[in-house]
């Protein structure tokens, strides 16, 4: 809300009789008060605030597509510079802004419900108010449903794409027969000793090591049998890879031959020529990603430029750009030719065929089970 | 004020600015880094405040920590012993060379230009299945498929030699151009052959400088995380990424900072044993 909205405000109350005379004149003059004696350094401080937004996302093809398709135009239209940055992975993000002061990280492309969750529970979230953002109306329920579930009166960010992390393997040493055959156990097949990759995401393994052993990644019963897996997995593999240039790196140069892989990744190594393969075994790892509006942020250009975000000629770009289909819902809105062919597209607008992670039971989980990953990964 | 307070005071007023950006950038960061190790990580939310000695407790009994400790030790260790085993020979080519030492001091000081991830980075282009190696061995019918090269020990050993010998060299390059070349010569008049000259003379004068680039690889190799991150393994880990690990990843920065300041005393002790033997200002003359 800027100023003059809320002297008009202030006004209103006055002349509905909400506000007496002298407190009207006692409010209006403060702000005169406060406005006269702020420093030349102040107005620079709030002139920055409302010319430039910072937005943090993960690089490669992903931050090429949003700076092309959204930034540029959204510049371009509003005047408000968008400075991007990228971080490797949402751990690390998180590290980051907690480490800085408010208001330094404004919107940050976060994966996943459980990301969504750690936020709040930081108490990093902020109040959109989505009237501000009306192509929130474009958007599937059931991605909005997943934050509500977390934080029921109000949301902190708006659902952007959706992708999964299936199985990505080179066409030239296994077939689209075997990988179907073999599904996760792929990944810990002895007769790919050396050639397998994987992520080194805590969350990734345990949920590969749930399939691998049969289990619900979401309600793992044997947690044994799970880490068994993990130890498997990583007496087979070549490298745990911690990017996603790594891993188009590690698969293009045919250092590995299988490994888990973010679908649009993987769909932008075939479109660059290379022969690599996606499968989505069941109860593969589907997520959902969002633009989070961080607490210091300023709220209104945020709420401005994720609007324009979501607005469907943006969000087509951005998406076929990334290859990670949009939020949209493809029932409301004609989302072209390309989208519905990416992997992991989902044509209902309902999401039901993919797996996606529990928050409250992967977050509750968190602290145990990322340690002893990382015991796990060095051989304990 | 008398002139001799006044000389007393001055000093300090010079060191003021210094001790002020030691004191800011080191000292006080530290002290937060020792207040949070004593706090306690919550399984959501924000850390628990208080004195809790429990992170000490696991970072000094756990043996999942003193294996990785031990195996960074030993990884330091190693690529001490290796650049002092390169460095030396290049130290002595450049001390004894005529003429070209400047041109050979600054292609020395070459790889400083390049920062140190893309440097590493490079070895993937050189030893992985279509790295340069390989293309060589194949095209010359030694191999008929790629050798695995990468991400085991021994590369992130070659990554660490290649980052830490130019330290090496320039310590023992230091401590050879002060010692008087007439002494080698003495050596050789009184019947000592130049290999006894070097053995009995130089060596024992140059052992300084030796140490020196070995305490600067040692301390800078414990300490290195990106090199194992790079070209390391799935198990390949120094202590180092088990701290980047517990901030970042694990979001338990009370841990973490129990175990940065563990690194730091072990690394802190193997300083000051240096200091109470050989003195410090070896050191500072390699720097220099």
């Amino acid at each position: 809300m800027d100023n003059s909205k809320r002297y008009e405000r202030l006004l209103e109350r006055y002349r509905n009789g909400d506000l007496d005379r002298r407190s009207f004149l006692g409010l209006i003059g403060a702000a005169g008060l406060a406005y006269g004696v702020q420093t030349p350094f102040a107005r620079m401080a709030f002139a920055q605030d409302v010319s430039q937004v910072r937005f943090d996302g993960w690089g490669g093809v992903v931050s090429e597509a949003f700076r092309r398709y959204a930034f540029d135009p959204y510049t371009e239209a509003t005047g408000i510079t968008v400075v991007d940055g990228t971080f490797a992975g949402g751990d690390e993000y998180l590290a980051q802004v907690r480490s800085s002061r408010e208001g330094e990280y404004n919107i940050a492309h976060l994966s996943g419900v459980f990301d969504y969750a750690r936020y709040v529970n930081f108490g990093l979230d902020v109040e959109l108010n989505l009237d501000n953002i009306p192509n929130m109306e474009l958007v599937m329920d059931a991605l909005t449903n997943a934050f509500r579930g977390i934080t029921p009166d109000h949301l902190s960010a708006v659902p952007y794409n959706y992708g999964t992390t299936g199985l990505a393997y080179n066409r030239a040493y296994i077939s689209d027969e075997e990988i179907r055959e073999k599904g996760a156990s792929i990944l810990i097949a002895p007769e790919y000793e050396g050639k397998i990759g994987g992520w080194s995401d805590w969350r990734t393994r345990l949920w590969y090591a749930a399939l691998q052993t049969g289990q619900s990644p979401n309600d793992i019963q044997d947690m044994e049998a799970a880490w068994d897996a993990i130890r498997a997995h990583r007496d087979l593999a070549l490298k745990y890879w911690g990017s996603g240039a790594e891993l188009m790196s590690l698969l293009a140069e045919e250092e590995i031959y299988v490994t888990e892989g973010w679908s649009g990744r993987i769909a932008a190594l075939q479109e660059q020529g290379h022969d690599i393969g996606y499968y989505d075994p069941p109860s593969s790892f589907g997520w959902q990603e969002c633009l989070f509006v961080i607490k210091g942020s300023p709220v209104e250009a945020c709420e401005e430029l994720l609007n324009f975000m979501l607005a469907p000629e943006t969000s087509i770009a951005v998406a076929e750009g990334q290859n990670y289909p949009p939020a949209l819902d493809g029932t409301k809105v004609d989302l072209g030719e390309k989208i519905p062919t990416l992997p992991a597209y989902d044509p209902s607008g309902t999401l039901e065929a993919l797996t996606f992670a529990d928050p409250t039971y992967w977050n509750g989980n968190e602290a145990e089970w990322s340690e002893t990953f990382a015991r796990v990964q060095r051989g304990f | 004020m008398s002139v001799e307070a006044r000389e007393k005071r001055q000093p300090w007023i010079l060191l003021s600015p210094a001790l002020g950006a030691v004191t800011l950038l080191l000292l006080v960061p530290l002290l937060f880094i020792v207040v949070y190790s004593f706090w306690l990580r919550s399984a959501v939310g924000p850390d628990t405040v208080g004195f809790h000695l429990d992170n000490w407790q696991r970072a000094l009994t756990d043996p999942f920590y003193r294996y990785i400790l031990f195996n960074t030790l030993k990884i330091a260790a190693i690529t001490t012993f290796f650049c002092a085993l390169l460095g030396y020979p290049a130290a002595y080519f450049i001390t004894r060379s005529s003429g070209n030492k400047l041109i050979l001091l600054l292609l020395l000081m070459l790889p400083f230009w390049i920062s140190y991830i893309i440097r590493t980075m490079s070895w993937i282009n050189i030893l992985g299945s279509s790295g340069a190696l390989n293309s060589l061995l194949m095209s010359m019918g030694i191999t008929s498929s790629p050798v695995q090269m990468l991400y085991n020990e021994a590369t992130v050993i070659l990554g660490l030699v290649h980052f830490l010998l130019p330290f090496m060299v320039l310590n023992i390059y230091v401590s050879l151009d002060g010692i008087d070349t007439n002494l080698e010569d003495a050596a050789t008049s009184l019947g000592a052959t130049r290999w006894q000259a070097f053995l009995q003379v130089t060596l024992p004068l140059s052992l300084p400088g030796l140490a020196a680039g070995g305490l600067l690889c040692f301390v800078l190799g414990a300490g290195t995380y990106i090199t194992p991150l790079i070209l390391g393994g799935p198990r390949d880990a120094m202590f180092a990424n088990l701290v980047f690990e517990a901030i970042i990843t694990q979001l338990n920065w009370p841990m973490g900072s129990a175990l940065s300041l563990l690194l730091l005393i072990v690394l802190g002790a193997l300083v000051a044993i240096y200091n109470r033997f050989l003195g410090m200002s070896q050191l500072t003359k390699g720097l220099s």
